[in-house]
């Protein structure tokens, strides 16, 4: 019983010792205190940029990428290697990490004195836009100048890696990184499958949605799905909306900038178009319930006509489908309508504000997005996001999506994910998409909620 | 007045420094930090600004995140309540029948415990998919009405979490019962059928006072599992359908890491904390009366 009575004493010295920590901080050590001043950003310094990697002495370059899975993991180990024959004064040492690792401690590493001088950062605001506005990245314009990457890489691409240099505006201003990759949102076919019901490839939009009904008809899954993970409704709805919203509205809505809606009749019609193939019966069963892994895995095992989802899954859906795998870019209105689909990079590769060699750093993001680099990327299984077009694959379905991708790029059709818009947009717009699909929420009123995160947002960020 | 004999007392403050400095180290300093960095609006990146107790504010008034805490009260029936009583019957049935093999039965429930929560939690996904073994099961059964993604359904979701809970907590609240009933004295049973006591009587007169403690101990390890929930979720549901199966730790998790809200993030934290503690000190303090 003397331990109950001691108890309290404890509680009160703990609480007593936890009080006067924080008070005896509470002046020096506000949290970020140790971080360097938001940088005056170091504007495209004055300084000339310096190319001639070879004369640049010796440098070791820390680089942190998460390219630790299959062919991804091949061109990073094909390409350092390279470099490193190339320019044997610059040693690379390379830390790679799984994506939701890096995504973790590179907050972490950025905030600290010793930063690595190359790092993968993630395109969203709560990654990039938040290292910018911390001053924790450079601005690549000058390098950009002096590499041409501007001439090789459609604006379109490099959008996805522009911020303003407060980090406020998304989509425009400094460049503060330069993808390897390219991935756009599309529709998986199974060819057999089309062929058994006596279709084709759809055409127009009219027409994919006619072949949806027919498959249904048919006694197929017309478009296999799985919603449990929350994210991928968001790729589906961002293609049925790229038919009704005009692009530009798309854009202004993804990158959370001022000056659009998401209560108009477009978006409403998008809404319901989505709705309607809930009610009848479109989407494979209890689609809320099934993982996005398993969706597209039972679509490798035949299970499902079509499916809506990233080129990120060629690779394996070609394992699994062979020849019978079809890609194509959402169809139009019309059999000629300009392409619109979801689509960006993969990670672009940024270059940190403390790195004491930038123009090492540089020549290695230039060495690895090169066209030899994209050759490699290309023979590596990847999907290159420049001179995509001009690149020798084999027949089928690495083909068209190669085709896809050069097409979109080309005619400036890629929209931005929507989740891009405001920090918080992933969750709102995830949770929203299955309060839609499930029904418990109208159109009207998912889209108001949407309209609440992404007005609240662009109101307050100026 | 002389001193006590033997060493003098105020050593011993020596020798507990050691433990001490590794407490305040890892522990004390750790909290004292997450209560301030909750007091400021701090971005994990950029100097923070000092936001008083908005953050606080902001936990009461944010709907999602009162939703979310409900949610963390809700586990508890499944995570403490349900196994307690499955574990009292299953511990009460072993301790009494004195089954043949009473140590395989026990390393069987106990099984659970061993394996890492998020293999659970990838296993009973599979279990709970539109296509996946408890379908396939009520299916079997004639049952096709009832069928559905149990994870994605926004009645069934929380529930279906809180199953794996359940199933995941009876092991170990069974094994602390069993252990507590073993040191029974065998007389008081035997004076109890003395007094003519059925089974059920016997189980509530002696059983039940006797194991009072390791109840105490059951239910604080079990509750406090329940409010901090976050592997289970992160792997499962991601907070969804909707919301609806939102936790506090898992938006700790999402707000500090995904959103970059670190002092919203230790707000919470620092919330669960103090929920955690009253519960578990109101716990101990019943437990303890009742046995004085």
């Amino acid at each position: 019983m003397t331990v109950q009575k001691r108890q309290p004493r404890g509680v009160r010295a703990l609480a007593l010792l936890a009080a006067s920590a924080v008070a005896a901080c509470a002046a020096g050590c506000a949290p970020g205190s140790s971080a360097p001043p938001a940088a005056s950003s170091p504007q495209a310094s004055a300084t000339a940029v310096r190319t001639d990697a070879a004369g640049l002495g010796n440098v070791t370059l820390t680089v942190w990428d998460q390219e630790v899975r299959g062919g991804q993991a091949a061109q990073m180990e094909k390409l350092n290697a390279a470099f490193q024959a190339k320019y044997p004064n610059i040693k690379l040492n390379r830390v790679s990490r799984s994506f939701d690792d890096l995504n973790t401690t590179l907050r972490l590493a950025l905030s600290g004195n010793e930063p690595p001088d190359v790092v993968e950062a993630n395109n969203g605001r709560s990654s990039m836009g938040a290292f910018v506005k911390a001053g924790q990245l450079r601005p690549l314009d000058a390098y950009a100048q002096a590499y041409g990457w501007k001439s090789r890489y459609p604006e379109s691409v490099l959008r996805y890696s522009r911020y303003s240099a407060d980090g406020k505006l998304f989509g425009e201003g400094n460049l503060y990184g330069l993808p390897q990759v390219g991935e756009v949102v599309g529709i998986f076919y199974n060819a057999a499958k089309l062929k058994k019901l006596g279709l084709r490839p759809p055409r127009t939009w009219a027409e994919f949605e006619t072949a949806l009904d027919r498959a249904k008809t048919g006694g197929e899954v017309p478009l296999q799905f799985g919603n449990l993970d929350k994210w991928p409704a968001v790729h589906v709805f961002g293609t049925v909306q790229g038919r009704t919203v005009p692009p530009s509205q798309i854009g202004t809505l993804a990158f959370g900038r001022k000056g659009a809606s998401w209560t108009t009749p477009e978006n409403v019609k998008a809404a319901e178009q989505l709705v309607s193939w809930v009610d009848k019966g479109y989407f494979a069963k209890g689609f809320n319930g099934q993982g996005y892994d398993a969706a597209w895995q039972a679509f490798g095992k035949g299970q499902g006509v079509f499916l809506i989802a990233g080129t990120w899954l060629l690779a394996d859906l070609r394992k699994a489908l062979g020849a019978d795998l079809g890609f194509m870019l959402p169809p139009g209105a019309t059999a000629d309508a300009a392409p619109v689909a979801t689509g960006g990079t993969g990670l672009p590769f940024a270059i940190t504000a403390k790195s004491p060699h930038p123009d090492a750093a540089a020549a290695y993001i230039d060495f690895i997005t090169s066209e030899d680099a994209m050759k490699v990327l290309t023979e590596t299984g990847n999907l290159p996001v420049a001179d995509t077009g001009e690149q020798t694959v084999a027949d089928g379905p690495q083909r068209e999506v190669f085709t896809a991708f050069g097409t979109v790029t080309a005619k400036d059709g890629l929209v931005p994910y929507l989740d891009y818009a405001t920090p918080t947009f992933a969750d709102t717009l995830g949770a929203a998409l299955q309060d839609l699909l499930a029904k418990k929420a109208a159109p009207r009123d998912f889209l108001a909620t949407l309209e609440k995160d992404y007005k609240t947002f662009a109101e307050s960020n100026g | 007045m002389a001193a006590p004999p033997g060493e003098p007392r105020r050593v011993a403050y020596l020798y507990l420094l050691p433990a001490f400095a590794v407490y305040a180290v890892f522990l004390l300093y750790p909290i004292g930090r997450a209560v301030q960095i909750s007091l400021y609006d701090w971005d994990g990146l950029s100097l923070g600004t000092w936001a008083g107790l908005d953050n606080y504010v902001a936990i009461v008034a944010d709907e999602g995140l009162r939703a979310a805490f409900g949610h963390a009260l809700v586990l508890i029936v499944f995570y403490a309540a349900a196994p307690l009583v499955i574990g009292l019957a299953l511990a009460a049935i072993l301790n009494h029948a004195k089954v043949r093999g009473l140590g395989f039965f026990r390393t069987v429930v106990f099984l659970p415990q061993v394996i890492a929560m998020v293999v659970v939690a990838v296993a009973w996904r599979r279990v709970y998919a539109p296509d996946g073994s408890l379908n396939a099961l009520l299916g079997a059964l004639g049952l096709d009405a009832l069928t559905r993604g149990w994870l994605g359904d926004y009645t069934f979701a929380l529930p279906a979490v809180g199953v794996v809970g359940t199933w995941f907590e009876t092991g170990l609240v069974t094994v602390l019962l069993l252990a507590g009933m073993s040191r029974i004295p065998l007389s008081l049973y035997e004076a109890a059928r003395l007094d003519g006591a059925g089974a059920v009587r016997e189980f509530f007169a002696v059983t039940l006072p006797s194991v009072r403690a390791e109840i105490a101990v059951a239910l604080t390890l079990t509750v406090i599992a329940a409010l901090r929930t976050f592997d289970l979720v992160y792997v499962t549901t991601r907070g969804g359908p909707g919301d609806s199966t939102s936790v506090p730790s898992y938006e700790v998790y999402h707000r500090a890491f995904g959103l970059g809200q670190v002092g919203s993030a230790a707000a919470i934290g620092v919330t669960l904390t103090v929920v955690i503690f009253v519960i578990s000190f109101g716990i101990n303090r019943f437990a303890d009366r009742r046995t004085s």
